[in-house]
């Protein structure tokens, strides 16, 4: 038997599944265990366009890859921003990353926020801790056609004083006259003088018209089915409203099954949903 | 047979017993390797054979729920057994890939592996069978993000379905509408006819290859009388299902008994091994794992099936997502039988029946889905929602 003749094509696994080595530029601690990498393309280029919601495939060298949100803005291309938190091996590997030291990226794999269809409305964007990481870019991409928009609403919570995200930012941010900016900690520690309380105690009272409003919402998973509870007690429809959700996935791309919540594949058909999609869902324990 | 072929060419033939290893020798002669059903270590698996005599002649196997045994079946009988534990997922969607192999010398260099697909001749594919690879195409080929490694080899394979003609134990391939008849997938499609005087095969030809290929080996047409028996042969098959499922309404029934307090009782059995979804032939799921040379001067990436029966399946920071056994029972069945339908537009179950066979403790899909079925506790979406609206207003 001779299968000389009949010489196949080889294949490469499929692209999405190779990652694309980058370069950390900068690196910086945002609170005490939470950092952000500022990275560039090794080969140099632009860094593939991305939405704000959207994540990647970040790859450490022989410890593993894991699925982190985009923090940087959608607007430049030639930086990759990542902020996570080290809580697990991955992220502990990353965090004692250097300047000049590389990693895989793959991506930008998931759905975004729409913040386009939030034109004409307020938006109101509510984050709790690490939350305001996959945010931030819907952040940018809102001030860069500010016009567009009605009132917007930042409301965020985080654990303590030193926790808070991106303090400069926020306080910049709180300093515009064309934002609304409210920050609450659930515990008040050192000189904190500012507002104690979570996160949804601040949407009661926040400026925003629920008739004609937007809402995205990112933060642990409890924290936003409290706080979309309030955002529709407020007035906001469910279909106004859209959250960001976290699963285990290892692939990114929908083919290895990790990421299954009820039918929906939290990477490919997220991780950004409407809210009214995926309440059902939500509410059911070890789904 | 490419997935995208057609079973368009409806010629019957006849293939005498003593001319099948010219059938072997034909698809040797095309340069491909010749994959089978063979006997090994009390169990018929599927792997490469050399000869029709690497068949499991004459044999036949007994299964019931976490039972298989091969004994002894019609003397010469080349197809007289069921299916085994292996499916041929494996050949297509390997248990061990190595995506790509990584260095670092300063700065990271990843390269991709290659992959080259084989010319495999599968023989032996039964009906539920060709409606695994149907469900693995919309899986892995039908969205958007697709398997390259499984297209290609899907690509280059040579199917030779047998109908079945004798229904085991645990089978339900009529409950699922995949078998036993194969109607479609195949190059050639065999019925085996055993009788006092004579051993032959009616062949259907399902593809131009399949022409191609059968106009080498000594054939004539088959008789009406012959088709005749084949036909007979296949619906008596399907009226001697070991097994039932009722699939009426099956989606809505699952997700409505979410809550069911049965999945309690199974999980009360379920050992969580994984069992079931490795012997599944639709189950996909896979998990990967980085692998680092001692002296850390190369890693390389390797994708391995995963089951969804293991607590780490659903880790994120914080927890298991599902950490009982209550809860990964339910997922397994709830994605098979039903979410299945919302993602891929099937069923993901073809009624092979294998993970009956192969639980250790017996556990037997059709009966859990009865029981749900006879006790449905059903508890609508809606009515939840209502319920925390209430308590939080």
């Amino acid at each position: 038997m001779s299968t000389l003749d009949f010489v196949t094509v080889p294949v490469n696994v499929s692209d999405p599944m190779i990652p694309r080595v980058y370069r950390v530029l900068r690196t910086r601690w945002n609170t005490g265990d939470t950092f952000s990498l500022e990275l560039v393309p090794q080969e140099g280029g632009d860094i593939p366009a991305f939405e704000p919601g959207q994540f990647n495939m970040v790859y450490i060298y022989g410890v593993g890859e894991i699925p982190i949100s985009i923090s940087g803005d959608p607007a430049r291309r030639d930086l990759l921003i990542h902020t996570t938190r080290a809580v697990g091996t991955v992220t502990h590997s990353m965090s004692k990353l250097n300047v000049d030291d590389t990693l895989g990226v793959r991506g930008p794999f998931g759905s975004a926020w729409p913040v386009e269809l939030g034109r004409g409305k307020d938006i109101v964007i509510v984050a709790g801790g690490i939350g305001l990481a996959p945010l931030r870019p819907a952040m940018y991409r809102i001030l860069a056609n500010r016009e567009q928009y009605g009132r917007v609403v930042l409301l965020y919570g985080a654990r303590t004083p030193a926790d808070v995200l991106y303090r400069k930012e926020l306080e910049q941010w709180r300093s515009q006259f064309d934002l609304d900016v409210f920050v609450t900690v659930d515990r008040a520690t050192g000189n904190w003088r500012g507002s104690v309380g979570l996160v949804t105690q601040l949407i009661g009272r926040a400026p925003f018209d629920p008739l004609n409003s937007m809402a995205i919402v990112c933060g642990p998973e409890l924290m936003m089915r409290f706080t979309t509870m309030e955002l529709m007690k407020r007035g906001i429809s469910g279909n106004n409203i859209y959250i960001s959700l976290e699963r285990n996935m290892k692939c990114g791309i929908g083919l290895c099954g990790h990421c299954q919540l009820g039918s929906v594949f939290v990477c490919k058909d997220g991780p950004v949903f409407q809210h009214s999609q995926v309440e059902h869902l939500l509410t059911r324990w070890e789904l | 047979m490419t997935k995208s072929s057609k079973a368009d060419f409806k010629s019957r033939f006849v293939l005498e017993r003593q001319d099948f290893q010219c059938l072997l020798d034909a698809l040797n002669g095309q340069g491909y390797r010749l994959i089978a059903p063979t006997p090994r270590d009390g169990a018929v698996v599927y792997d490469e054979i050399a000869a029709v005599s690497d068949l499991p002649i004459g044999l036949t196997d007994e299964q019931e729920r976490g039972t298989y045994r091969l004994k002894d079946g019609d003397p010469g009988r080349l197809f007289g057994c069921g299916l085994g534990p292996h499916s041929w997922k494996k050949f297509l969607y390997p248990a061990e890939l190595r995506l790509w192999n990584a260095h670092a010398n300063g700065s990271l260099a990843i390269t991709p592996d290659d992959h080259h697909p084989e010319r495999l001749a599968l023989i032996g594919v039964r009906a539920c069978e060709l409606g695994a690879l149907r469900v693995l195409d919309r899986v892995l080929s039908g969205g958007q993000y697709h398997d390259t490694v499984y297209e290609a080899q899907r690509d280059h394979l040579f199917i030779v379905a047998v109908n079945c003609g004798r229904a085991g134990n645990t089978c339900f391939c009529a409950s699922m509408n995949t078998g036993p008849r194969a109607e479609s997938g195949f190059d050639l499609a065999l019925t085996e006819i055993l009788e006092p005087e004579r051993h032959y095969f009616v062949v259907e030809v399902g593809s131009e290859a399949g022409q191609r290929l059968f106009d080498g080996v000594p054939h004539q047409s088959a008789l009406e009388a012959d088709v005749q028996k084949a036909t007979t042969i296949i619906e008596t098959t399907a009226t001697h299902m070991g097994r039932h499922l009722d699939t009426t309404g099956i989606k809505d029934l699952l997700y409505a008994n979410f809550e069911n307090s049965e999945w309690d009782e199974v999980a009360a059995r379920c050992l969580t091994c994984g069992n079931c979804t490795l012997v599944c032939p639709t189950c996909f799921c896979t998990t990967v794992e980085d692998v680092a040379e001692l002296t850390g001067a190369s890693a390389q990436r390797i994708r391995r099936w995963d089951s969804c029966f293991t607590m780490d399946f659903s880790y994120v920071v914080g927890g298991h997502v599902r950490a009982s056994a209550r809860s990964r029972y339910r997922q397994w069945l709830t994605h098979k039988l039903a979410a299945w339908i919302d993602q891929f537009g099937s069923s993901g179950c073809v009624g092979c029946g294998r993970c009956i066979t192969w639980c250790p403790v017996g556990i037997d899909l059709t009966e859990e889905a009865k029981t749900i079925r006879a006790h449905s506790q059903p508890k609508p979406e809606t009515k939840s929602r209502k319920k925390i609206h209430h308590e939080n207003t």
